[in-house]
């Protein structure tokens, strides 16, 4: 790989931009510089399920193609490329989940955020691997493939959004999209060294992202920087009447409240410590960091309090309540009937619809997406429906009062993102449980539909990431974009530069 | 409260349409009793008094503009069908099932 190569795709999504609208580097060569660290990368990280090469020149083409004034029109990012999580349907680009039950789909639509990524003129790279149906916290549950922590290629790049946060890490992408359920974008960011953002449940439209549990799914970008993830949430944010739960407003301003917090000055602002998010269950090297970066916030001017969520605790049993009922219910548009796979019955079984369906669901769901729809299919049956699906849904009402509690008290809420650094492969998948406590610390921004964002706080005791995490009110997804920013400029003065320069990269050193 | 049994779970396979293997239930009876233990404590705090949330963020319903759009045609419709014919997707027999 050429020195300029190397150079160009470790710049921020912003920087690439620049170059890009100062004429020193073209939407082609982007494209290129990245399809071939993808290429060198693949073989050790395993991001992708799918690279769109050939799509991605073409419309990097047609966007270089355009006159200075029709390039003008567009949003800042125009021109810079990105990788996709397939969970977003994208048309003509096969689309799976990471399920057996979606091989060879290639869906006949757009997603609205990749009608919008389209008309912003950024070219779609590929498609990223995921636990099936982004259900998940490891990436392992891909029927595909592991992806590999560019970290620790021994290690998971958390879930289930693990391939769209290692292709930024390991610089095979400048930006991704990714969906986050119950920390699905939050927590790889984490365990990989990047921002992952989940933006205000209805802020991002969910029209044609593959619905998992509806209540709790939304669209948010993964990236390197802070700032390069306030500009594109800008650009896929905001109403879509293709979604009934779309709010009908405009995108925040969270590009203006990125570049503010990057001048470093939270004089005024009030920053609350979620008190029950730490302690048992979160290692040393996590709460080592976290408390660090506390202390980065509060030399910048913000004034520290402690606020309580005292029904947090719940969040965790009422999320494997709802998302596994809202699960069983999506998913039951698998039947084989009009895409996807279908597996007719063996011999000696009547050839039926309903006995295609069930052969057909048996064969194409993985292991983590049965068990949840059994539990799902469970909580939602009569006699149970009151006891468990009732009862979650008031939890919810309960950590939805909690936080509104704590934002009288402060202005952007504080945690660590996730109680561990990167695990090892295996490590967990016999035990759900454990899996399932990696989103103790991202679930209950979900419940609540608060916006959230996961950054970098530096290195644990074993050399590898450790997340933070900002909450803001509902709506209000600006806030934390401004202390996000102040604290990843200030930690990276400290470091001399990004975390990535502490990790190593064989791919891209592999040098011609 | 709830613990799976064998039969339990084998209902529940069925409701969900899913052919399970002997193996696949008595692994889940394992797993579903273990999680079910954890996440019974909801009802802890689940009391009469407090309203149920289905969506976080409370919004009106809306209707779009009575606006004819153009959809998917029927070419795209069909394009994923695992069966298809003159333009209709192919099912296996639905009635009369002798089961």
């Amino acid at each position: 790989m050429t020195q300029a190569t190397n150079e160009l795709v470790k710049l921020s999504a912003a920087e690439m931009a620049a170059k890009v609208k100062a004429g020193e580097v073209s939407s082609r060569e982007l494209v290129d510089a990245h399809l071939e660290v993808i290429e060198a990368a693949e073989p050790s990280i395993k991001a992708f399920l799918k690279v769109s090469g050939d799509v991605a020149r073409e419309q990097a083409d047609a966007f270089d193609a355009k006159s200075a004034e029709e390039k003008a029109q567009l949003p800042e990012l125009a021109g810079v490329p990105i990788a996709i999580k397939d969970m977003i349907v994208t048309k003509g680009i096969e689309t799976t989940a990471a399920s057996k039950i979606l091989e060879g789909w290639v869906p006949p639509y757009d997603a609205t955020v990749i009608e919008k990524l389209k008309a912003a003129g950024m070219p779609i790279l590929g498609k990223t691997n995921l636990d099936e149906f982004a259900q998940g916290s490891s990436t392992e549950h891909s029927a595909y493939q592991t992806t590999h922590n560019p970290w620790d290629t021994e290690r998971v790049p958390g879930g289930s959004g693990g391939g769209s946060a290692s292709a930024v890490a390991a610089f095979e992408a400048p930006l991704a999209l990714g969906t986050d359920t119950g920390g699905s974008i939050r927590q790889p960011g984490a365990l990989t060294g990047t921002v992952g953002v989940k933006p205000t449940y209805g802020g991002v439209s969910r029209f044609g992202a593959i619905a998992m549990a509806s209540s709790l799914d939304q669209i948010g970008p993964v990236s390197r920087t802070v700032l390069d993830s306030a500009l594109l949430q800008e650009i896929i944010g905001g109403h879509d009447r293709r979604d009934s739960t779309s709010i009908p407003e405009g995108p925040r301003p969270m590009v203006a409240a990125a570049r503010e917090g990057a001048k470093r000055d939270l004089k005024g602002m009030k920053v609350g410590l979620i008190k029950e998010l730490g302690g048992d269950g979160f290692q040393p090297g996590v709460e080592a960091r976290f408390n660090e970066a506390v202390k980065k916030l509060e030399e910048m001017g913000a004034e520290v309090v402690e606020v309580s969520c005292p029904h947090i605790g719940y969040s965790l049993g009422a999320y494997y309540i709802i998302m596994p009922s809202e699960v069983s219910s999506n998913l039951a548009r698998y039947d084989g009937m009009r895409y996807g796979l279908r597996v007719m019955p063996p011999a000696g079984v009547p050839q039926t619809a309903a006995n295609m369906m069930s052969y057909t669901r048996e064969a194409g769901f993985g292991d983590e997406v049965k068990r949840r729809i059994i539990l799902g299919t469970y909580a939602l049956s009569a006699g149970y429906y009151d006891a468990w699906y009732g009862s979650a849904q008031k939890v919810r009402t309960l950590i939805i009062q909690d936080f509104h509690n704590a934002f009288q008290q402060a202005d952007v809420l504080v945690a660590p993102t996730s109680p561990s650094t990167a695990f090892k492969f295996g490590e967990k998948m016999d035990d759900p449980l454990a899996m399932y406590m990696n989103d103790i610390a991202t679930i209950p921004a979900n419940l609540a539909g608060v916006p959230a964002m996961s950054i970098p706080a530096g290195l644990s005791d074993d050399g590898l990431p450790v997340g933070f995490q900002f909450i803001a009110p509902q709506q209000r997804d600006e806030v934390m974009y401004k202390p996000a920013a102040a604290l990843e400029a200030a930690l990276e003065e400290d470091w001399g530069g990004p975390i990535w320069q502490s990790m190593k990269t064989p791919w891209l050193n592999a040098a011609e | 409260m709830p613990t799976f049994t064998r039969e339990e779970i084998e209902h529940l396979g069925d409701l969900a349409r899913i052919a399970l293997t002997d193996e696949e239930i008595t692994r889940l009876q394992g797993e579903l009793n273990v999680i079910a233990d954890s996440i019974n404590k909801v009802q802890e705090v689940a009391s009469d008094d407090v309203p149920p949330t289905a969506n976080p963020i409370p919004l009106e319903a809306y209707l779009r503009p009575d606006v004819p759009e153009t959809p998917l045609t029927q070419a795209e419709a069909l394009a994923g069908g695992p069966r298809t014919e003159a333009g209709m997707f192919v099912a296996p027999r639905i009635l009369g099932s002798e089961e």
